[in-house]
């Protein structure tokens, strides 16, 4: 039992971007602030961790960001990818928001690339961590710890008390050990559920044991769980979460970016019986990127099989795994555990359906499609004849799950139709109350830091 | 070289080429993405390439206990080790002390002992200040040799060096700019002008790069005033010694005093960091050349502070005795790495 004393004005449940962003706009405007964070320390920051960039409008050139990137342009952006499931009014909120967090990012410690190479080409758009996103992490907690936030890790809390229309009671352990505080505000920024694979499963359905957790092994949704279970309002779709077709060599959890795989547009994509099912060439690769996680969920056993030849081979960025190599195509298709005479079938097809070629160019879309063939590929359509050949498998990865908190403006969770009145929600827990489907790159890095310091903001004013 | 470390590397370095995360940090990334293979000679070079600043094993998020267990920093000091101890000549002593330390210290108390010895037998009748002890030719007899084959030594390590890594031929403005980057030691610098992460885990300072500032520009000036001695003495006829307003002793006493400072610093912030980020194996020979070079700059000091007393001939012997085993152990000990590192650069300037 922790002495009263000791009890902190705010508890802010979660440790990555949207928690220390919270913690550190709390403990700014003078609240004593403590992070319970469910990982110990060497994995600290939730799926902050694998992070890299953060989408940012701009009215000019600001920061590393070149031109400029209006309210409308993202919008329209966020509006593609959701197919119009967004709150609109929240999404205008962090959308607007994003532009003054750039320069209170830069205030806080964390660093930009000035430039990047390889292959997206997002500088307009989006700002690069330097270092990335454990970079990130860990200059938010220097700059915590230095405003005197305290972090507990390995600090799981399983129970938050709800009396009414507030939280009376936090119940965490922490070493075996059971601790019961009663701040005066709770921030939750804990993340989704995806790393518990039986509540994926209850959603998905069976096929979801097969998917591979892109993200922290941490987050398992406990506290949202047990506000759910309250009648905390929810937000989202249960099925609906940020999943790419990765490698399917990937770890189980926490594979982060090295496991994407950016060959698909060069390739042919067939499933385990060797039939191809979709457009290969639909667009160039980070934009259509995300849609192959459900493509590959939806295949038997949710599992792809990508194929180029000789000539694709260096088009794309570098694999962290190397692909699987032969020959010749039936021993290809031996080494990959694909039926020989389909998959040679199915690849005389396409070649077959093979126009010319001279138009080729991998960086644009080029035109280059087949004819009379379905699936089609409509980009980079060249025939797969060039030895040696290589293989790589892909599987379903789930980065972060939809369903969540609904919070409004002020970042504050409800229950019936009044808010909770010292409950706030950020980052993943509630990005589900934006984006009803799809991902657009670095928006979830957007509503962690723009809700972080709304519900900072609040939970503080509340405290104070 | 160990095929194991050189393996680990390579492993690494794939892995790294995969996420490019580290882009903006230093030299080495850049260098490693324009590669999707790894030969044994790409990755001496973009061993050579790293400072061990750190910032990049801090910021990645496939250090142990992810199972990727990333440890790029490790991973190149071992093979930059590795390839200093294979490319020395003559190879043996390049084995011998590049990480020991006790053999470090065995060579200094040979040199400390020779020039005890040299002196008591070759005092001479006459001369003036230091000459007194030993003779001007004497000393030349002693240091001449023992500066021109350590000069040998590293010219036919850094051929061996650039054949390794299969560089073009050397171009003066490729060596230009690595000479400006080792100058304000750029890659210390972490890509965002914050330093390194070298002492205290995760927070970037310069600490290391001022540390190391002081000792290269504090034996720098200390081989400036030696220089300008050598200059005065043979070709403006005006022997040691020289008073305080003087060339060599104002370059002396300023390096001399960098030198100590820089030094102390260096182990200082050494023995704060975390070991297994770098050559581990390798820590006990790089203490002892810190030292090593510290003494030879307080040494330097305190002859200076005493050369007029009774302790004058013992405390010549021994200053004189750490330069005689610094100048002999350049290409066997970390003092090598200055070399590599701006062959390195320029390699990486001619990409």
């Amino acid at each position: 039992m922790t002495r009263p004393e000791n009890t902190p004005d705010i508890v802010v449940i979660g440790g990555g971007n949207a928690a220390l962003c919270a913690a550190i706009t709390a403990a700014e405007a003078g609240a004593r602030v403590l992070i319970l964070e469910g990982a110990p320390k060497t994995y600290r920051g939730g799926n902050s961790r694998h992070t890299r960039n953060f989408r940012c409008m701009h009215d000019g050139p600001l920061g590393p960001l070149v031109e400029s990137y209006s309210e409308e342009e993202y919008l329209a952006d966020l509006m593609k990818v959701t197919g119009g499931k967004t709150d609109e009014g929240l999404a205008r909120l962090a959308i607007r928001t994003s532009e003054e967090c750039l320069p209170w990012l830069e205030a806080h410690g964390v660093r930009f690339q000035p430039s990047l190479s390889g292959t997206l080409s997002l500088a307009r758009t989006n700002a690069f961590f330097l270092g990335g996103g454990k970079s990130l992490v860990n200059a938010y907690y220097r700059t915590a710890e230095a405003l005197g936030v305290q972090v507990e890790y390995e600090a799981k809390v399983t129970h938050l008390e709800l009396n009414e229309d507030r939280i009376d009671f936090l119940d965490y352990t922490q070493g075996g050990k059971s601790h019961r505080l009663a701040p005066k505000s709770v921030v939750v920024a804990s993340g989704g559920f995806q790393a518990d694979v039986d509540w994926l499963a209850r959603a998905w359905g069976p096929a979801a044991k097969n998917f591979l957790i892109r993200g922290t092994p941490y987050n398992r949704g406990v506290v949202l769980a047990d506000l759910l279970e309250q009648g905390i309002e929810q937000v989202g779709d249960p099925t609906q979460c940020h999943a790419v077709a990765i490698d399917g060599r990937a770890p189980k959890f926490d594979g982060g970016i090295v496991t994407r795989l950016d060959c698909v547009p060069f390739s042919i994509v067939v499933n385990k019986d060797g039939q191809r099912f979709y457009d290969e060439g639909e667009d160039v690769w980070p934009k259509r990127y995300a849609i192959w996680g459900r493509l590959v969920a939806a295949q038997p056993d949710q599992v792809g099989y990508v194929i180029i030849d000789a000539k694709s081979l260096n088009l794309f960025m570098p694999s962290v795994f190397p692909p699987i190599k032969a020959d010749t195509l039936e021993e290809l298709a031996e080494m990959m555990g694909l039926p020989a005479d389909a998959l040679l079938q199915t690849i005389s097809d396409f070649n077959a359906a093979c126009g010319n070629p001279s138009d080729f160019h991998p960086t644009e879309l080029d035109g280059v499609s087949t004819q009379g063939l379905t699936p089609p590929k409509t980009n980079w359509a060249r025939a797969i004849t060039e030895p040696p050949f290589y293989g790589y498998s892909l599987r379903t990865g789930v980065t972060f799950t939809y369903l969540g908190l609904k919070v409004d403006e002020r970042a504050q969770c409800s229950i019936g139709n009044r808010p909770v009145s010292n409950l706030w929600a950020a980052g993943e827990t509630m990005a589900g109350s934006i984006l009803g489907q799809g991902y657009l790159a670095g928006f979830g890095m957007t509503i962690g830091t723009v809700f972080g310091r709304i519900a900072g903001r609040e939970a503080a004013a509340h405290a104070n | 070289m160990q095929t194991d470390f050189l393996n680990e590397a390579r492993r690494q370095a794939e892995i790294c080429n995969a996420c490019r995360y580290c882009e903006g940090y230093c030299s080495v990334f850049p260098a490693l993405h324009a590669e999707r293979a790894f030969s044994d000679g790409d990755l001496t070079q973009l061993a050579n390439l790293c400072h061990n600043c750190r910032g990049c094993y801090y910021a990645c998020q496939y250090t142990a206990p992810h199972e990727f267990d990333l440890n790029l920093p490790q991973a190149l000091a071992n093979v930059r080790q590795e390839s200093w101890e294979d490319l020395a000549f003559p190879r043996a002593a390049g084995k011998a002390f590049q990480k020991n330390g006790v053999m470090i210290a065995a060579a200094a108390v040979l040199g400390f002992a020779l020039l005890f010895w040299l002196a008591s037998i070759l005092k001479p009748v006459s001369g003036e200040g230091f000459y007194a002890v030993l003779s001007h030719n004497a000393m030349v007899a002693i240091f001449l040799p023992a500066f021109l084959f350590p000069l040998l030594s590293i010219g036919i390590s850094l051929r061996r060096y650039w054949h390794r890594v299969g560089a073009q031929p050397l171009e003066m403005v490729h060596l230009a700019r690595a000479f400006r980057q080792a100058a304000n030691m750029k890659n210390l610098k972490g890509g965002h002008g914050d330093g390194c992460n070298f002492e205290d885990e995760d927070r970037f300072t310069h600490a290391r790069r001022a540390a190391h500032q002081a000792v290269m520009y504090g034996f720098l000036l200390c081989f400036a005033s030696t220089s300008v001695a050598t200059v005065m003495h043979y070709v403006l006829g005006m022997p040691a010694p020289y008073g305080i307003i003087s060339a060599p002793k104002l370059l002396g006493l300023s390096g001399g005093l960098l030198l100590v400072l820089g030094c102390v610093e260096m182990i200082r912030l050494k023995l704060k960091s975390d070991r297994q980020l770098g050559a581990n194996k390798a820590f006990g020979g790089e203490i002892a050349f810190i030292g090593l070079l510290g003494f030879v700059g307080l040494s330097g000091l305190v002859l200076y502070a005493l050369g007029q007393t009774s302790m004058m001939p013992v405390l010549l012997a021994l200053h004189l005795g750490s330069v005689l085993a610094f100048f002999v152990l350049t290409p066997f000990t970390k003092m090598a790495h200055g070399f590599y590192r701006i062959a390195a650069l320029a390699v990486d300037a001619s990409r």
